[in-house]
């Protein structure tokens, strides 16, 4: 469990990183997929879920079985449709957007990513699938 | 992270080292914007000895970016490894971005 600080982020991927690595996931993977995904996922948690409070909770969990990495980052938000948000570069404004790259990138880097909406204690959960390559 | 710049006439030379991620993307821009107003033109970000971008980094590119054409400059990007030169590729800004291999391919006349 993680206070909403994107200074914390950094360890938590590496940490995340050194499981994928010691699972036989591909250097490239260990390079590049796992760690912009799950940056990618804390930063939306932290900045948009909870709004960049710092009160406000991540829970993260992580699981390697079978060749098979699940990375689940729940929020205290109220969730978004998956599957209508995030822009894609054939967006009019993509090449001058600041913002709005990070789910794009979830999906093009993750084998799967998929959310459930609040229920319980905890809130928003985005999951993080890859499989070893 | 961390990073260093240094100016020649209105050349900044941009030096990434680590990842250029959400956590530091804010000082990254700030120390790029303060060498635009101190009259930097064309910025020069060396990627050789840097890990991955995320999108936040991926976006303060494209902002500083649009800041130096708006004023006539240019942001150019060099020793982007492979996995970078995904991302930009991914994301489709390498069409938004010069890459070059080398800061003299950078620097060269054009």
């Amino acid at each position: 469990v993680l206070p909403s600080e994107v200074q914390l982020i950094a360890p938590v991927v590496d940490d995340i990183v050194t499981l994928c690595q010691a699972a036989g996931f591909s250097p490239r993977q260990c390079r590049l997929n796992v760690p912009v995904a799950v940056t990618e996922a804390l930063a939306n948690a932290m900045l948009k879920g909870n709004g960049n409070d710092g009160r406000r909770a991540v829970r993260v969990g992580v699981e390697i079985a079978n060749g098979r990495l699940v990375v689940e980052v729940c929020d205290e938000g109220c969730g978004f449709d998956l599957e209508a948000a995030g822009r894609t570069p054939a967006d009019a404004d993509w090449l001058e957007s600041e913002d709005g790259r990070g789910i794009f990138l979830m999906r093009q880097l993750m084998d799967r990513v998929e959310n459930q909406c609040p229920s319980g204690a905890c809130g928003h959960l985005l999951r993080l699938i890859l499989h070893q390559a | 992270m961390s990073f260093s710049v240094e100016r020649a006439d209105d050349t900044l030379i941009v030096t990434v080292e680590g990842q250029l991620v959400v956590s530091n993307r804010q000082e990254f821009k700030q120390r790029i914007l303060d060498g635009v107003e101190q009259g930097g033109r064309i910025v020069v970000v060396d990627f050789t000895n840097s890990g991955y971008i995320d999108s936040s980094g991926l976006g303060a590119l494209v902002s500083l970016s649009r800041r130096l054409r708006e004023s006539g400059g240019d942001l150019r990007l060099v020793g982007l490894n492979e996995d970078l030169r995904t991302l930009f590729e991914l994301t489709r800004l390498d069409a938004l971005f010069p890459l070059f291999a080398t800061r003299d391919d950078a620097l060269a006349p054009r």
